[in-house]
């Protein structure tokens, strides 16, 4: 993935007449409270990009898919549209998108460089204020229209919901196939809307709970490779792969480090307890952050890296514990009923998602960092394993239906509202969501 | 079928699972019994010291409660018959394999799978098997017998096999 240069586009067309329009606006500029409890989706209409190909109606087509899926915006259908833009560069014709009640509108353009490269740019308009919004051109490699389209769409979310957008990210997960009694089960990754899947290993040893380095191109996972289940590296471009540590048994649930530099795990005791360690990828050394006659696991650190959440049954049954990052002050943060398990820190740092088992079902749900304000998200049959969209506030889990065969994965809003299912040829478990590409 | 793995355990039906293996009549879906560990053939009375005669014999796994890693009184009595035949047949290295059931989430349970495995093992060796001799290895969720959206498969998953490896088998 190399970088996708951008540059300001700046209005050059704006008419006088617009200028005294946008200097009394009828209304404030279009914006999106996502904070809202029940946010109605914003229309929005997204024309094709002009190109001589096909290519500026799939980048549109991109963008309205991430837009929509967001479940803050409605894209209108493009049949309804009456103005056809023929020149991205001037101010539309407002009263035309008005009336379909388009309050914002985006307009744009695809081309082929000399070099080859693609150029795209796009203009974001507030179309009741008669204003531009944003206006942005990329340069990038032809193979990356794709990605195009998810950066264009991560401007337009985050002009009109304050937010940073997450478009422009990729999941990796679990390729799962065959009979559950003999599950095989592949690393793979792909775009967060499910396209450009890779498969990055073969499926002949289990692979399992793979999670992103927040800083490297690099994955940290569990596989069966060895015989026994061990903690491993993968450089996802160069498909190099390395064992993390020397451990005598069994390494399990890894996670990077904010920083990156350390991955934390747990390590199965000789007598039969897991406890959590971490190792520093650099000095290769390890420090124990738990000591108990319990099974520890599930590690995740909070985004500042000064503490670290928790699953253990030392209480009898799994609950979440809140511990400083040198072990220190072990606190049980979990006090619903029912067991708790698989906790992630979100990356703004203010709640904690967890796997709740209460009363037959699973829930996916979300407290803040001392346990209060539990909120659930979802429940079903079968599901767990929630991971954060770098802007905290999508999550996606996999889920298990009866007579389904196999997992999906799902996505949420921390709202609890807009459950998505996402696109996968097979079925699919243990999502990671990456954080923002460069 | 899947009752089958269960009566494995018990030496009153022994015969009756060994007659079906011989049959024919052993599903394809039931991974449990001795015809479908490859070790069938002339099924009908095991070689004394063989893998065949341990599974089916003496029974190669225990089952466990919901959420435990405790040994069940039920489970001890085969354990302990597990352990005397090890005793016996010393040429075997042995790998007590922890499973759960799919009713917790991955990572607990792989942890919750090799608690079990070391309970099997520690049992054994506290009816003298050579601790040399046995190692553990937890498939957590990963690998059930049964498959099915209920209880009865559930408890059929939440089990620690003991599986014979080394010479002789």
């Amino acid at each position: 993935m190399k970088h996708v240069i951008k540059a300001i586009l700046l209005i050059g067309a704006m008419a006088s007449g617009m200028t005294a329009f946008a200097t009394f606006p009828a209304r404030a500029l279009v914006e999106i409270d996502v904070n809202k409890g029940n946010v109605e989706p914003l229309p929005i209409a997204i024309t094709d990009f002009l190109s001589g190909d096909a290519m500026g109606a799939e980048i549109a087509g991109i963008v309205a898919a991430d837009l929509q899926r967001s479940g803050l915006f409605a894209p209108i259908d493009k049949g309804a549209f009456i103005e056809k833009i023929s020149n991205p560069d001037v101010a539309p014709r407002f009263d035309d998108w008005k009336v379909i009640n388009a309050q914002a509108l985006v307009t744009g353009r695809v081309s082929q460089e000399a070099d080859g490269r693609l150029k795209a740019e796009f203009r974001l308009w507030d179309t009741f204020a008669g204003q531009q919004l944003a206006g942005e051109q990329f340069f990038a490699n032809k193979t990356n229209s794709r990605r195009i389209a998810h950066i264009i769409a991560d401007a337009i979310y985050e002009r009109l919901t304050g937010e940073k957008g997450y478009f422009d990210t990729r999941v990796v997960f679990i390729d799962e196939s065959g009979a559950k009694t003999a599950r095989k089960k592949r690393l793979a990754i792909m775009d967060q809307d499910g396209a450009n899947v890779r498969y990055l290993s073969d499926g002949r040893s289990m692979a399992m709970t793979p999670r992103f380095s927040p800083t490297r191109q690099e994955i940290t996972y569990m596989s069966y490779e060895s015989g026994q289940p061990q903690v491993y590296l993968l450089q996802i471009e160069t498909g190099q792969r390395e064992l993390v540590g020397n451990f005598p048994g069994m390494t399990f649930a890894p996670r990077f480090s904010p920083d990156g530099q350390k991955v934390i795990m747990s390590l199965l005791r000789d007598d039969g307890n897991s406890n959590v360690f971490s190792m520093d990828l650099r000095s290769r050394t390890t420090t124990r952050l738990t000591n108990s006659s319990a099974i520890d696991t599930s590690p995740s650190y909070s985004p500042d890296g000064s503490k670290v959440v928790f699953t253990s049954d030392r209480g009898g049954q799994p609950q979440i514990y809140v511990m400083g990052a040198d072990g220190s002050g072990q606190t049980r943060v979990s006090f619903g009923g029912g067991s708790y398990s698989t906790p992630v820190w979100s990356p703004r740092g203010d709640l904690i998602a967890f796997t709740k088992q209460s009363g037959g079902q699973f829930q996916i749900g979300v407290m803040k960092t001392d346990g209060s304000g539990e909120r659930i998200l979802s429940t079903g049959f079968q599901q767990e394993g929630p991971t954060w969209a770098p802007n905290g506030r999508v999550v996606m889990f996999f889920r298990d239906q009866p007579g389904g065969g196999g997992p999906k994965l799902y996505s949420v809003d921390l709202t609890g509202r807009n459950e998505q299912a996402i696109p996968t040829s097979g079925f699919a478990s243990d999502p990671a969501w990456s954080p923002l590409l460069d | 079928m899947r009752r089958i793995a269960k009566f494995a355990t018990n030496p009153v039906v022994v015969a009756l699972v060994a007659s079906l293996a011989i049959a024919g009549c052993a599903s394809k879906k039931t991974p449990n019994n001795a015809a479908d560990l490859g070790l069938g053939g002339g099924a009908g009375a095991a070689t004394p010291g063989s893998s065949q005669d341990f599974t089916v014999n003496v029974g190669d796994r225990i089952f466990f409660d919901t959420d435990s890693s405790s040994v069940r009184a039920d489970a001890q009595g085969i354990l302990s018959r597990q352990a005397q035949w090890l005793n016996q047949y010393r040429q075997y290295a042995i790998v007590v394999e922890g499973h759960a059931d799919e009713r917790g989430t991955r990572e607990y349970n792989l942890a919750l799978g090799a608690r079990r495995a070391a309970a099997t093992r520690d049992y054994l060796i506290s009816q003298g098997v050579a601790s040399n001799r046995l190692k553990t290895i937890s498939y957590g969720k990963e690998r059930p017998v049964a498959v099915c959206d209920d209880i009865s498969c559930w408890s059929q998953n939440r089990r620690a096999v003991t599986t014979l490896s080394g010479a002789g088998s």
